[in-house]
């Protein structure tokens, strides 16, 4: 069942960026110079509403909340961002849009793809070495969200208001910044 | 519906409430979704190929798996499991994805020319139209962006949107750091003109 899902909903998602966009280098590159923010407006209007029904629908009991998976903050999370923000402003790829744009046949992916399988294994080679370092030391409590899910593994920032509230604020805000942004002056 | 399928772009609001869905979808039917990690578990395949002892059975660990590797063996052996065996949830859904891009290529009506795929119009308006160059410098930007998001243990989809879709501050946190990088960075090099 769960290989199922992985082929529907991955096949839809790489669908999805390639029509979005999102796997175009054109578009990467011209949000990233700050002159067209078609992506970033949909960007914000994905993470708005799909944050505002993921509370919603924990709220409600909807949702197993064992599919929650919250990934631990660390000092290693800013600068691995940052390292992977300049890959990605020099390519126009991320690892995931890498993926998509490989399959829409676009040469130059590939070669970012054989290059993200060297990066990754050079990680793997040398983690054994700087795992003990203050990179990996946790930020707080590690597990952090904003709004509180519920779930005891994970310690909330504003733990006496709803989750639902919280996340449905901030994903309100989210929706309203992608109708603001103005569109740019995209090249295509 | 049908001009959904063929055309070559969504507008915005369709792309983004669409991105949303998978997002949203993915949670509620198994996990959040992330790529990153699935470059990992590939070269741990390929590595495993040519020295068979990197993964091996191990009862006490709490996977059932464990590597000689440190990072294969983290968190009892989760990626050493995932490397012995590929079919998974995660590889599967990485898998697709490229086979989502080659249908979503294959039903758009207008074709991309040959120059068009080897670089973006950006690229070659600023270093000219030698592929080379491009596959060169689109290399090392998958080296710094993997190693970048394995560091940070996560990427675009499993930091920035699966994170803060959760408000995770993780999530938070990875979009400042690239954010504050990739900007200046796609600046620098490509200037504002076109």
């Amino acid at each position: 069942m769960e290989l199922l899902f992985a082929i529907l909903i991955g096949t839809a998602f790489g669908f999805i960026l390639q029509k979005a966009g999102a796997a175009n280098p054109q578009r990467i590159i011209d949000m990233l110079r700050l002159k067209d923010f078609h992506l970033m407006k949909a960007i914000f209007l994905g993470i708005g509403s799909s944050s505002l029904l993921l509370f919603a629908l924990l709220a409600l009991g909807w949702v197993d909340s064992s599919h929650v998976s919250v990934k631990t903050a660390y000092s290693g999370v800013i600068l691995g961002g940052a390292i992977m923000g300049i890959g990605w402003a020099v390519s126009g790829f991320c690892p995931g849009t890498g993926l998509v744009a490989a399959g829409a046949r676009r040469k130059d992916a590939l070669f970012f793809t054989l290059g993200g399988l060297a990066g990754a294994l050079l990680f793997t080679l040398i983690y054994g070495s700087i795992k003990s370092s203050a990179l990996f030391e946790k930020i707080g409590e590690g597990k952090i969200t904003l709004a509180e899910t519920g779930i005891e593994s994970y310690t909330a920032l504003l733990p006496s208001v709803p989750g639902v509230a919280v996340a449905g604020g901030i994903g309100i805000v989210f929706i309203l910044i992608a109708w603001k942004l103005p569109k740019g002056s995209p090249s295509e | 519906m049908k001009n959904l399928l063929y055309q070559k772009q969504w507008n915005w609001k369709v792309s983004g409430i669409a991105l949303g869905i998978a997002f949203l979808l993915a949670v509620v039917c198994v996990k959040p979704i992330g790529v990153s990690t699935q470059f990992v578990i590939f070269d741990g395949v390929i590595w495993d190929l040519f020295s068979p002892g990197l993964v091996v059975d191990d009862a006490e660990a709490s996977t059932g798996y464990s590597s000689t590797n440190p990072y294969l063996n983290k968190s009892g052996g989760k990626y050493a499991k995932s490397v012995a065996k590929p079919l998974n949830y995660s590889f599967v859904f990485a898998l697709a994805m490229v086979a989502g891009g080659f249908l979503a290529s294959r039903l758009q009506t207008t074709r991309l020319g040959k120059k068009e795929l080897a670089a973006p119009k950006v690229w070659r308006n600023k270093f000219g139209d030698s592929s080379v160059k491009r596959y060169i410098v689109v290399f090392v930007g998958g080296v710094l962006a993997l190693f970048g998001s394995r560091l940070a243990g996560g990427c675009t989809s499993g930091h920035m949107m699966s994170g803060m879709m959760q408000t995770s501050i993780s999530g938070y946190l990875f979009a400042m750091g690239a954010f504050a990088c990739a900007v200046p960075t796609a600046i620098i090099m490509y200037k504002r003109g076109e």
